[in-house]
């Protein structure tokens, strides 16, 4: 008896849960990649320009920076542990743990769209209002600053949505300790998600914090 | 059944893949990568049809000295389009999005691959980034070159970069789902029996295709990004006036676009060897070494890309290196071609059709390959820069290395595929003409690249001439050669001889089931337990 | 995962955070940047290994988790070679 959850292109659930684990991680080493050109114009000009980089990194935001850090570790640890709940059987408790990680991302949100309100307001933004143009080169610190956190948090909008679909589908009672692939799937893509933050915090926060 | 009588049995199947279903929704929404498979071709060969037009514009404006046909931004687009089209809507989703959809779950003894949805989503992101690209090209062209160079890029150019630079992002992603899907199949669902050293040489190219594709295009995605942000919104990383750098660019763009050169010829060298094997009734001289080979191309072909920056006042130090590097990219795909050689010697050698096209590919892959290593040395380079050479060095290794080998596969697996053959003396005929045609136009550009006849030039001084008009000559040659089998291939669809299960003898899973398959390819899982190419010993 | 031990990796990573607040305040300089990006790398190494549970996966799992930064460093030791080695022909 075909287990219900179990495609007709696999032979066991235990073949394609493996097959659709590496898959996600083959999927994130492309994500690192797709970053890794951000983080190697990062390096490049903060290696031509550190002045400027020095300069231009005291006027991040730095409460806000630590707040979303520490939001986003906690959420980490909150994913992991619906994904011990579910393995266990415990499906109720794992759906609260996966809507308390859907609710810090979404705090994550708040506070990041916050920053940029802030940022704007100060004209903090690259273009003819930049407001450190006496710096030279500073505007290529924020012109990343801007695509990396952006990027950043259109990854963390997925993520939730992933979270959303999955406790959806934990509520209608779909998972058991035999079959939970998709609430392990959406724990390792948030666990990526942290760990983009986890390097874009001290490049983007805390060059320079001494003076 | 001996070979023989395999070859000679006629089995109508009951319900094959293609009969299983009708209607356009059965197309439309297929999991089948059999189906998805056909989709691919019908897909790439209209965008191959579109790229073939602009490069037929640019060798009759090059058939006079004087621009006469187009003006120079027109001129400009059609090198563009032509590039854009034929390198991201043609040549990189070829072997992989026709043949290796196709024939990958068949010689793995597989069901489908891991992710059919995934497989169909693919296809509709080629067809998504195609229409964006063609919406690009209806709406006025782009001027930049496929290399998208800034500055002229993100500031000066008048044209629709960013709307082109979209299509091709798009198709990316369909790239990377394709190499995602191909390395966790071909890792998690072989048939028992199958272990890494029995698998056909084809998945070990396919494996190491795919390695390229999931890693490269993603640092292509990002640089495409970069680009479009800058021309959107006049900031950015590599305006010189804000302290940007536009070799920058350039080391983003080729980290990924020489492993896509990579892509570009990997799959052909897989079908080579299950040509090569088939027709000299022989197995493959040095599995191992043609096996070890292809991954070897793949992670040395990510450590070569400055030597397309040599002249871009990149450090010379930097330049010494990938000098380096490049050459000895050029050691695994040598390996290949000996052994690919030493297949054929005293093998017994049937000269049909996928087999012309396959001796034709050993010898312009071997010039082009050895026409890179002139490219690869650093001073030689400086002379030969954006000249024709380069041109006809890529050439032949992508139109005489890997077109000829989606030629000789699609020939090949076309009984496997519709069931029916092809008419042998015509397919005979159309390979030689392709042979024949395609020298005639790309030697001449050698010559025309010695001689210091830059590329992307409409106009040029009249003493290069007669090269041009050579070349021009040979192209409408090459274009019989494509045309011919575009017609007799349709032809053989009604009027073709019925196929059975394995015409040609080979060894292989997939000449295993019936010709065309059925719906989930075996009626029972297949168990593997000898090698591949197991010919039986040839009688001296 | 034992919640003990997951809540273990979380305090490695909040340690690994105040770290590289704390630092951030003394006048390394240029050295800032490496240890925190050094301090980081291990922060992601926890996430992988143990949030991500690519330690308790398949030898295969941990491969692919690590293949793509093998690649990142490709690109970035051959383009900075290209940005150091500038100046030496000055």
């Amino acid at each position: 008896m075909r287990h219900a959850a179990l495609k007709v292109q696999f032979d066991s659930l235990e073949q394609q849960h493996e097959a659709s684990r590496l898959g996600l991680w083959l999927f994130l080493a492309t994500e690192y990649l797709f970053f890794g050109g951000l983080f190697l114009a990062y390096t490049v000009y903060h290696l031509l320009y550190p002045q400027a980089f020095a300069e231009a990194g005291k006027h991040t935001n730095l409460l806000c920076g630590s707040i979303n850090a520490a939001l986003l570790l906690t959420s980490g640890l909150t994913m992991s542990l619906g994904v011990a709940a579910i393995r266990r059987g415990a499906s109720d408790i794992s759906a609260l743990w996966i809507g308390l990680t859907i609710l810090l991302a979404l705090a994550f949100l708040g506070v990041k769209g916050a920053e940029y309100a802030d940022d704007i307001h100060k004209h903090l933004v690259p273009g003819s209002a930049f407001a450190l143009s006496q710096v030279p080169s500073a505007q290529i610190f924020f012109y990343l600053y801007w695509l990396m956190t952006a990027l950043h948090a259109l990854h963390v909008i997925a993520g939730v949505g992933f979270m959303l679909i999955v406790l959806w589908l934990a509520k209608r009672g779909k998972f058991s300790p035999q079959y939970h692939s998709p609430v392990e799937f959406a724990g390792i893509y948030w666990g990526f998600v942290d760990v983009i933050w986890i390097f874009l915090y001290p490049l983007l926060y805390l060059l320079d914090r001494h003076t | 059944m001996n070979a023989l009588q395999e070859k000679l049995a006629v089995e109508i199947p009951a319900e094959d893949y293609l009969h299983c279903e009708h209607g356009l929704k059965s197309w439309l929404l297929t999991k089948d990568h059999k189906r998805i498979g056909l989709l691919y071709l019908f897909s790439i060969l209209f965008f191959f049809a579109l790229a073939a037009f602009a490069a037929a514009m640019m060798r009759a404006e090059l058939l006079t000295p004087k621009g006469d046909l187009l003006i120079p931004t027109d001129y400009n687009k059609m090198f563009t389009m032509h590039g854009v089209l034929m390198v991201w809507f043609f040549l990189i989703p070829s072997i992989p999005g026709v043949l290796g959809n196709f024939i990958l779950p068949l010689m793995l003894g597989a069901r489908d691959l891991a992710f059919p949805r995934l497989n169909l989503l693919s296809w509709y992101l080629f067809i998504i980034g195609g229409f964006m690209a063609l919406h690009a090209i209806v709406i006025g062209g782009v001027d930049t070159g496929w290399t998208f160079y800034t500055p002229y890029s993100t500031t000066y150019s008048n044209t629709h970069v960013v709307e082109m630079a979209a299509g091709v992002f798009v198709a990316g992603f369909s790239s990377i789902l394709t190499g995602l899907n191909f390395i966790i199949t071909i890792h998690k669902m072989r048939a028992p029996g199958l272990t890494w050293f029995r698998l056909p040489l084809f998945v070990w190219s396919m494996y190491s295709t795919s390695l390229i594709l999931v890693l490269a295009t993603p640092v292509l995605a990002m640089t495409l990004t970069l680009m479009a942000v800058e021309r959107i919104w006049h900031v950015g990383i590599f305006n010189p006036a804000l302290g940007g750098d536009p070799v920058l660019f350039q080391h983003l763009f080729w980290f990924y676009s020489h492993p896509a050169v990579y892509i570009m010829i990997l799959p052909g060298m897989g079908v080579a060897s299950e040509i090569v094997t088939c027709f000299s009734r022989k197995k493959i001289f040095g599995y191992e070494f043609v096996a070890f080979s292809s991954i070897a191309i793949a992670l040395l072909g990510f450590l070569v890309w400055g030597h397309h920056m040599f002249v871009s006042s990149m450090s010379a130090y930097a330049g010494a290196v990938f000098s380096l590097m490049s050459f000895l990219v050029a050691v695994p795909s040598a390996i290949k071609v000996f052994n690919w050689t030493m297949t054929l010697y005293k093998g017994s050698i049937s000269l049909d059709t996928p087999m012309i096209y396959l001796l034709g590919f050993i010898a312009l892959f071997a010039i082009g390959g050895l026409t890179g290593i002139f490219l690869a040395c650093l001073a030689e380079d400086v002379h030969l820069h954006d000249t024709y050479f380069v041109i006809a060095h890529f050439h032949y290794i992508m139109v005489g290395g890997m077109v000829t080998t989606f030629m000789a596969g699609l020939h090949y697996w076309w009984p496997k595929i519709t069931g029916r053959m092809y008419p042998e003396k015509l397919g005979q005929l159309a390979a030689l003409i392709l042979f024949g045609g395609f020298n005639l136009t790309f030697f001449p550009q050698y010559i025309l690249g010695f001689l210091g006849m830059p590329r992307r030039y409409h106009a040029y001084p009249p003493e290069f001439q007669i090269y041009n008009v050579l070349s021009t000559a040979g192209a409408s040659i090459l274009a019989i050669g494509y045309l011919m089998p575009a017609f007799y291939l349709v032809w053989s669809l009604r009027n073709g001889k019925r196929a059975g299960p394995n015409p040609w003898g080979a060894t292989g899973l997939e000449w295993k089931t019936s010709s065309p398959p059925p719906k989930h390819n075996f009626h029972e899982t297949p168990v593997v337990t000898e090698d591949a190419y197991n010919y039986p010993p040839l009688i001296d | 995962m034992k919640t003990k031990h997951l809540v273990l990796v979380w305090l490695g990573l909040v340690a690994g955070f105040i770290a590289t607040l704390l630092l951030g305040q003394w006048r390394l300089g240029f050295f800032y940047t490496p240890v925190a990006v050094f301090i980081a790398a291990a922060q992601a190494f926890l996430v992988v290994a143990f949030f991500m549970e690519a330690k308790y996966s398949s030898r295969l799992t941990w491969f692919f988790a690590a293949a793509g930064i093998y690649w990142l460093g490709i690109l970035f030791v051959l383009s900075l070679g290209d940005y150091f080695s500038r100046a030496w022909l000055k």
